[in-house]
């Protein structure tokens, strides 16, 4: 079958989405952005095709439940071959000369803490409101057994610095994660029977043709991709976020570098925009530095900020000064829940004032971005929009993080039926 | 810019005219000639030719540092001094350089001025630049009041005001530093001279309708622009020019050729855009080579105009000698009202058959930034063609993000390119 690919290559994540003919979504991938751009495109598209796989199998046999199942079977599969690469490449550290000194006691907790990971793998894997990605899975649960088992003969800061070495070789490797090489065996897992077994035959032998690929996001110009390939995030943004609400006309979109105030027209077309200039005053990254100087995850500090009782009146969005402002207000005696409530004002009053440049905000509004998932940010948003511009609809989709790979994959289809049409 | 940089040849006859000049000034105190310092904007360099006087263009000093890549420094030596960061950088490019020796951009020494003049005043900036450059120098200042064109025409006691401010204030101060009497046939001859050169120059930034345009009007306009808005106006050496490089253009329209730029010239020319706003000189290659990557080439600019605007037909005039300098005071295009650069643009939109317009809005110069947003969503509306509106600014490297630029010049075209396919 013949499906189209867009690729969104953006500062933090990078995703990718597959589409069909019928413009269906057929599955995404997210990974971490790292040094090597062709690598994370690379591993972003894989992780489309598994679920665009998963998907047809949904489609062949009409059973979520058991799809659900296989499904997470697969995924621990996935996890734990990553793990044994990971195993792997660590022990291949121990033999270093920098550890020589204490190589023996070294890989002899080195297989303690990854017995224990693999042990409790799948209680990780069920969490919720965890991360989704193998470097931070990794991270939290070898970090706590490596505190178990750290002493005087091998610190925690050598059990640590393996792993950093390590996860960085397993990061940039493309590993054996398809759903081909692994299906069978998570069908095992749940034990399939034969009609979905041949449901599952079918899928693989199903070829994936793509007829188009289209590369958007910041680091864009990055990807190996011909020009006519690459199409601004803007127009991405917009087309996406109509094809997910098709009565959107305004677009803010909120992510890690920069803030855009799109309008489209009924077709998705972007009409007009603006984005922040060149400082990231206001942007995620903003929050990030936040997080950071207050020791928080940046999820964590939403949350914080909806227990505000006293919202702090915050103007400046400086990221550079975001420490010091943070370090003021505190010493001021002010909360953090209210310095916190005030500071997601102060960063979507940033976003209306770019808004209102672009043409202010029709109905119906979409919000995307990293930052869209930030109900303090959401609130915040929802009061300037009525106190501005009266009700609006304000639409958030929960794969928001996807509008641009998805916007990137309309393209890719339409340049693909120009083609066509043309020859 | 660079050795390798293409060149047309009267670039390269304008930067010899230039340099020369610069000598003459580095010579004039050997050579017993009075100075005058003057801005660009309705400048009175006929009058200085009747009188033998040289003028230095503070600007000019300010904008060849930008292109020169010294005016990093000298804007921080000027904020050493206590100029904040949000005052223009020209003012603190000009005051650096003076305070770091006064050597002028070709490296030679400028001479002290005899007198400071000021022949518009609708930039208060002028006069806050000349009360800091009396303290330097203590010599005399004329400031010439010049009323705004607020309702987007020039009156008879509009003229006759600034007329009597030329025969009251100025001409007696040009006496009395060169202790020669005003003669008014020098001037006329200035001033015919002045109206050949002008004709030509129109010529040339009128080729742009052609398809292909032989010339950017932007980039490569502001190279055109620089003899007449500065100190060859008024003589022979400016006519020969424009007769040369009108032959030139009208030799590129014959041999259906496009614009010559830095990076060669531009084959295809894929989209035709209208420009308001100066340049960006720090960086001045790298934003032209943007336009040129996309195959854009600008037909129409205001920063053209800058000196003062011939597109109404305004010519000097040798037969209403000291009112036709009023009148070229009052043109200038930054003293012209909202509704008036309004019209100008959108008929530039029209008549150049152009893709659109862009905005670049410059941080330091309030004259032209203040209602550029205004401007933008009414040519819109008149022309139906699409705007956009990137920030950078004159001299000051911190204020030029390569990839915000990059991204939204690159988005604005894209934005152009599917409206074009949706129409
Ligand atoms: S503010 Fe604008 S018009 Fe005034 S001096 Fe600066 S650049 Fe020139």
């Amino acid at each position: 079958m013949n499906v189209a690919l867009g690729i969104d290559l953006g500062s933090t994540t990078t995703k990718a989405v597959m589409l069909d003919e019928d413009e269906r979504v057929l599955g995404r991938g997210i990974t971490n952005s790292r040094s090597n751009y062709d690598l994370a495109a690379q591993i972003a598209r894989d992780e489309a095709f598994v679920g665009a796989r998963f998907e047809l199998l949904r489609r062949e046999l009409n059973d979520d439940a058991f799809c659900k199942r296989l499904e997470a079977r697969f995924r621990r599969r996935q996890h734990l071959s990553q793990l044994a690469r990971l195993r792997e490449t660590a022990m291949r550290e121990t033999e270093s000369e920098r550890v020589a000194r204490i190589a023996t006691p070294l890989r002899e907790r080195l297989e303690r803490i990854f017995d224990d990971m693999e042990t409790d793998a799948h209680r990780r894997l069920v969490a919720p409101k965890g991360s989704d990605f193998f470097r931070d899975l990794a991270n939290s649960a070898f970090s706590a057994a490596a505190t178990r088992y750290a002493d005087r003969d091998v610190t925690f800061e050598d059990l640590m610095s393996v792993f950093d070495k390590a996860i960085i070789q397993v990061e940039n490797t493309r590993l054996d994660l398809t759903f081909e090489s692994n299906i069978r065996a998570a069908l095992a897992d749940c034990g399939g029977d034969d009609a979905q077994a041949r449901a599952v035959d079918r899928v693989v032998a199903t070829e994936l043709n793509v007829i188009g690929t289209i590369g958007t996001g910041y680091g864009r110009q990055r990807l190996p991709f011909p020009k006519d390939s690459i199409r601004s995030e803007i127009l991405c943004h917009g087309l996406g976020a109509h094809h997910m609400f098709p009565r959107t006309a305004t677009v803010l979109d909120i992510g890690g570098q920069d803030t855009k105030a799109i309008q489209v027209d009924k077709n998705g077309i972007v009409t007009s925009f603006q984005m922040n200039d060149r400082c990231a005053a206001g942007c995620g990254r903003y929050l990030g530095y936040i997080a950071d100087e207050m020791s928080m995850g940046v999820h964590e500090l939403g949350p914080m900020a909806m227990q505000s009782t006293r919202r702090v009146k915050i103007t400046s969005t400086c990221t550079v000064f975001a420490g010091a402002e943070l370090r003021d207000r505190l010493t001021m005696g002010q909360r953090r829940e209210d310095i916190l409530a005030g500071l997601h004002r102060a960063i979507i009053l940033r976003a209306m004032a770019l808004l209102a440049r672009s043409g202010g905000i029709d109905e119906e509004f979409t919000f995307t971005g990293g930052v869209a998932n930030n109900e303090a940010a959401v609130s915040a948003l929802r009061e300037l929009v009525r106190e501005n511009y009266g009700e609006r609809t304000i639409n958030i989709s929960p794969s928001s993080i996807y509008t641009g790979a998805l916007g990137a994959a309309l393209f890719a289809l339409r340049d693909a039926r120009n083609r066509r049409a043309a020859a | 810019m660079s050795e390798s940089a293409h060149k047309e040849p009267s670039q390269l006859r304008q930067k010899q005219m230039i340099a020369d000049h610069f000598a003459r000034l580095a010579r004039a105190k050997q050579d017993g000639k009075k100075v005058v310092y003057t801005f660009v904007p309705g400048n009175l360099t006929e009058l200085f030719h009747a009188f033998g006087v040289l003028p230095v263009y503070p600007e000019i000093n300010a904008l060849q540092s930008g292109m020169r890549q010294k005016s990093g420094a000298y804007i921080a030596e000027a904020e050493k001094l206590g100029h904040s960061e949000d005052v223009c950088t020209y003012v603190k490019c000009d005051i650096g350089m003076l305070k770091s020796g006064n050597i002028g951009p070709t490296g030679e020494p400028l001479p002290e001025p005899d007198l400071l003049v000021l022949s518009y005043t609708g930039c208060f900036t002028f006069m806050k630049w000349f009360e800091l450059l009396k303290e330097e120098y203590d010599c005399p200042v004329v400031m010439l009041h010049v009323p705004y064109q607020g309702d987007g025409r020039i009156t008879d006691s509009m003229r006759r005001y600034v007329v009597d401010q030329l025969r009251t204030e100025l001409i007696p101060a040009l006496e009395s530093i060169t202790g020669t009497r005003y003669d008014e046939a020098r001037l006329q001859e200035a001033l015919a001279l002045s109206a050949r050169a002008e004709d030509d120059l129109v010529a040339v930034l009128e080729s742009a309708k052609h398809r292909p345009s032989p010339i950017d009007a932007y980039f490569g306009g502001v190279y055109y622009i620089g003899p007449i808005f500065t100190a060859f106006r008024g003589t022979q050496a400016a006519v020969d020019y424009y007769r040369d490089l009108r032959a030139e253009v009208e030799d590129r329209i014959a041999k259906g050729l496009g614009p010559v730029t830095p990076d060669g010239v531009l084959t295809e020319e894929k989209y035709r855009l209208v420009v308001e706003g100066p340049p960006n000189w720090t960086s001045f290659r790298e934003f032209w080579k943007m336009f040129y990557d996309e195959g854009a080439v600008v037909v129409a600019s205001t920063y053209t105009k800058v000196g003062g605007v011939y597109d109404n037909g305004f010519r000097h005039d040798p037969e209403r000698p000291l009112e036709t300098l009023a009148d070229y005071c009052h043109g200038c295009y930054t003293n012209l009202n909202l509704p008036t650069r309004v019209e100008m643009l959108a008929r530039y939109v029209r008549d150049y058959d152009a893709d659109g317009l862009l905005i670049n809005s410059v941080k330091s110069c309030n004259s032209f930034s203040a209602g550029q947003l205004l401007i933008l969503r009414e040519v819109e509306k008149r022309t139906g063609k699409a705007a956009t509106f990137i920030e950078t600014d004159l001299v000051d490297p911190r204020y030029f993000s390569a990839a915000n630029v990059k991204n939204r010049i690159e988005s604005y075209l894209q934005m152009v390119d599917q409206k074009r396919r949706a129409a």
